[in-house]
């Protein structure tokens, strides 16, 4: 008997120190997705000049945070989102969740980056998910590193790359859509058959493939991944013990890797207008992107931000990426995806 | 006029918990359906023909059937000689022994998968032994991507289940029967068979039903360690919910999910309805015996170092995992744990992580047992109509897609006064809703078996009701209660699955904070999920050990 009076007391103790959710001042509600990071000074900061209270709402992975705010259409669940990106871009479109603002800062940002004429989606940042491999492997081994997409189907290349599920991973997506733009629709099957007969991986998403699989991360056998152009920098960053170069370097040769572009917009519906404005103003601020590329690891859009130097040594970005128009990826998404499965699982 | 009295009661005992369903689960689930059938006000039934006109749909739901009952069927061999052992013999270590089976459950996959790779994958632990000992060219054992991977990951996660139900239930069984069996020349192997495997049903039903319905619903164990070549109906939900935004399409998947298993569930209910058992015996933890001849020490000896190796190992591999740093034994993980001056919004501060997880779970454990009682109670009244079918419907949270119910969320929780989308609230909510049906099912095969003539007996004495509940029923089913507040706890403890839509980041827990280290390149962050999940093993240990602790101080 007494243990469930216990068990009763405890409980109501949990029940009583919870955490209680009502708000102080006027709350902002920013809505995003898993990975989103941003530095507690700086949010401070803008919160100090609007007095207001910053609230981050976390969703999920960016395709799913992206549906909940078009379910939450009729009563949206935040003032202000981020993390659209280009594979999204059409869908949070042609949802009509976005109202446009034409944020001064957009001045300090170049054309190619601003995918929305009527400026309902503002680009924040940008990265390109690429081939990352392990360089000491390559040195043990005594073979020349992948320098291009086509390397990959080199008979000496067999059982070497994992890849992405692209019906699950994002960054598995973006490099179906490389291998798209870069071998046309007619072409891309042909690699991707020859990729499967030279023994590829495919993981269902980067946590497994990149911990699971990838030499230089994990006791995997795979010293070739896809992984992100700025992988090798924040392995640096992040190293156990402070490293003078990166063990890992990303392939960001012409057209083998797809850029990814996230945007921002202000929520449909919202009452807080101004104060949603003054959010993306600050996004789109020197010091918040300046703060993007060691908080998330993608470069900012913003020209007149500096990089910081383990970025500038180690991250990589391509000249000439691959890119799929965003129209077009929202329409042939399903059937391009299935083509894949067909050719590289079943 | 007693008799309508009685039943209003019953229904007083359903009103909490079923209150409690319509609002989180049924209401949200009901909309969600709606809006994906009827998308602008019209009927779409264009999910339904293409499941059945494309083969790949039917394949996947094949898929998913046998690897359910497969895994449930392996279980159930691995694990019913544990649960012998639990229910029959007292011996050192016993304790901490219980407390380690149960440590699986509160693992999130991502983690369970990181350990089965660090021990049996290409470069494992096992593997890099053989090519040692062996002096072998190549790892021997090639698992990864495998079902034999995935479903020796599902044995690992529910081997507790059969050992808690089948052996708290098999510690009440009177022995009598067994005795007077041998006695007249059956051999042990008739006796198992002919008297103590059918008087066990009931409890094995329940577990079975229970990995059944856990391994068919299973998302990320089969989306790690299978990889890509496999996927169950929830995977294909999620993928047609998130990446195809196929609403329509994952309101069917999620509807045959929920119907298929319903239909499952109230077989189980009618089935063990019926076997009305009364070979009861109270106590259960006098008649333990030490393990006295030779057969009882190798016996023991052989169950423990085969659960050792199938539970124990992957465990200790994440350990040796968190310490091992790419230049050899080092604390540095936990060191940067505690001590890293991160200035990242979203750091989360260990201590935070766990008061915040064990809020979250202790919370969740009051509501669930709440609501577990009560329904349990109404279910095993005597006699009564309709019970199989509010059984099934109360166990259907367990059967329904994390991705569904998230969005049925998003879009009815959110006015006044259920504008709980923001709230910490829903976390709890959440849970109880996976854990409740639990309790419920660690709870029925006891409650069930109380001698009705033991509760009258009380009556005649003059026992009012509440002390025949007080004293009769709560001591009985003192060990379901436990398994129960157990799993209640534990569910909470790793839910991650169900929660990603609910998770406010202003109170994270373990599992979220072993995700949010995960998902970036660099060994320290690797290092600091492996540091992380080992604590969370640790403070999961503790507290079961305290429930236990708290179930013994009970009994004296």
């Amino acid at each position: 008997m007494k243990q469930i009076i216990f068990l009763l007391l405890f409980s109501l103790a949990a029940w009583l120190l919870l955490p209680s959710t009502v708000p102080a001042q006027e709350t902002l509600t920013l809505m995003t997705h898993d990975s989103f990071n941003v530095s507690r000074k700086l949010i401070q900061e803008f919160e100090q000049q609007n007095q207001v209270k910053l609230q981050v709402l976390k969703a999920g992975d960016a395709g799913a945070a992206l549906i909940q705010a078009i379910l939450s259409k009729e009563n949206p669940l935040a003032d202000v989102f981020f993390g659209v990106d280009n594979t999204f871009f059409s869908r949070a479109i042609q949802a009509d969740i976005f109202e446009p603002y034409a944020s001064p800062e957009l001045e300090n940002i170049d054309d190619r980056f601003k995918l929305d004429p009527k400026n309902r989606l503002l680009p924040v940042d940008y990265g390109d998910v690429c081939l990352n491999y392990d360089k000491a492997w390559f040195i043990k081994k005594g073979l020349a590193p992948p320098t291009d997409l086509e390397d990959l189907v080199k008979p000496e290349y067999k059982g070497l790359t994992v890849v992405e599920n692209p019906a699950t991973s994002s960054p598995g997506l973006a490099f179906l859509l490389a291998t798209i733009s870069r071998f046309g629709e007619q072409g891309y099957l042909v690699y991707w058959q020859q990729l499967r007969d030279n023994e590829v991986l495919v993981a269902n998403g980067w946590e497994d493939a990149y911990y699971g699989h990838f030499t230089s991360a994990s006791k995997g056998n795979r010293p070739i991944v896809v992984s992100y152009g700025s992988s090798p920098a924040a392995v640096v960053y992040y190293a156990e013990k402070p490293m003078d170069s990166a063990p890992t370097e990303a392939v960001v040769s012409d057209s083998s890797a797809f850029r990814q572009i996230e945007f921002v917009g202000i929520v449909k519906g919202t009452n807080k207008k101004i104060l949603a404005q003054k959010l993306v103003d600050f996004m789109l601020s020197r010091p918040f992107q300046e703060n993007i590329p060691l908080q998330m690891f993608v470069f900012p859009v913003n020209r007149t931000a500096t990089l910081p130097p383990v970025f500038k040594k180690y991250a990589r970005v391509a000249r000439t990426p691959a890119t799929v128009a965003p129209a077009a990826i929202e329409k042939n998404r399903e059937a391009w995806i299935e083509a894949w499965t067909n050719t590289v699982l079943r | 006029m007693i008799v309508q009295q009685q039943k209003t009661k019953g229904w007083l005992l359903l009103a909490a918990p079923l209150l409690f369903l319509s609002l989180f689960y049924f209401y949200p689930l009901l909309k969600i359906f709606s809006l994906s059938f009827f998308p602008d006000g019209s009927w779409t039934n264009s999910g339904l023909v293409r499941f059945f006109s494309t083969p790949t749909y039917l394949r996947i739901l094949w898929f998913t059937c046998w690897q359910a009952a497969l895994s449930t069927l392996l279980t159930l061999i691995v694990a019913l000689p544990g649960a012998y052992i639990y229910a029959h013999y007292s011996f050192p270590g016993k304790g901490l022994v219980r407390v380690l089976t149960t440590i699986p459950f509160v693992l999130p996959t991502v983690v369970t998968a990181t350990a089965f790779r660090a021990l049996l994958g290409d470069g494992g632990l096992v593997n890099t032994l053989l090519m040692n000992l062996f002096h072998l060219q190549g790892p021997p054992i090639h698992l990864n991507q495998s079902i034999a991977f995935f479903l020796l990951a599902h044995v690992f996660y529910n081997y507790a289940l059969v050992m808690r139900i089948v052996g708290g239930y098999w510690a009440g069984l009177a022995p009598e029967l067994q005795q007077a069996a041998s006695m007249l020349g059956a051999s042990p192997c008739r006796v198992f068979t002919k008297i103590t495997l059918p008087l066990l049903m009931p409890a094995i039903g329940s577990a079975a039903l229970l990995i059944f319905i856990f391994c068919f619903t299973s998302f990320g164990v089969v989306l790690i360690l299978g990889g890509p070549k496999f996927a169950t109906l929830e995977v294909e939900i999620y993928r047609q919910a998130i990446h195809l935004f196929n609403l329509p399409m994952a309101a069917t998947l999620s509807l045959i999910q929920i119907l298929m298993n319903f239909f499952l569930m109230w077989l189980h209910a009618r089935l063990s309805q019926r076997a009305d058992l009364s070979w009861f015996e109270g106590g259960g933890s006098e008649k333990l015996k030490p393990a006295r001849t030779r057969w009882d020490v190798f016996w023991i000896t052989a169950n423990m170092g085969f659960m050792g190796i199938l539970l124990l190992a992957p465990l200790l591999a994440l350990v040796i995992r968190s310490f091992l740093g790419d230049h050899g034994w080092t604390p540095a993980y936990y060191l940067a744990l505690f001590t890293q001056q991160t200035d990242s919004l979203f750091f989360v501060p260990p201590a935070s992580a766990i008061f915040n997880s064990i809020g979250f779970a202790l919370a969740t454990m009051g509501l669930a047992l709440l609501l577990g009682l009560s329904a349990a109670a109404f279910i095993a009244l005597p006699k009564k109509t309709g019970a199989a079918l509010w059984d099934a419907l109360i166990m259907l949270p367990l059967a329904t897609s994390a991705v569904t119910l998230g969005f049925g969320y998003i879009i009815t929780l959110n006015k006044p006064p259920l504008n709980l989308r923001n709230s910490g609230l829903l976390v709890i909510f959440a849970h109880t809703l996976v854990a409740f049906p639990f309790v419920i099912r660690c709870l029925l095969p006891s409650l069930r078996r109380i001698p009705t003539a033991l509760r009258e007996a009380a009556a005649l004495l003059g026992a009012s009701p509440l002390q025949i509940k007080l004293s009769i029923d709560l001591p009985l089913i003192s060990k379901a209660l436990m398994g129960g507040a157990v799993f209640a706890f534990a569910i909470s403890m790793g839910e991650f699955g169900a929660s990603t839509f609910v998770t406010r980041p202003q109170t994270p827990t373990l599992p979220v904070a072993i995700f949010r280290f995960l998902s970036r390149p660099g060994e320290l962050n690797y290092g600091q999920a492996m540091a992380m999940s080992v604590i969370l093993m640790l403070v999961t240990s503790l507290a079961f050990f305290l429930l236990e602790k708290l179930q013994t101080a009970g009994r004296r």
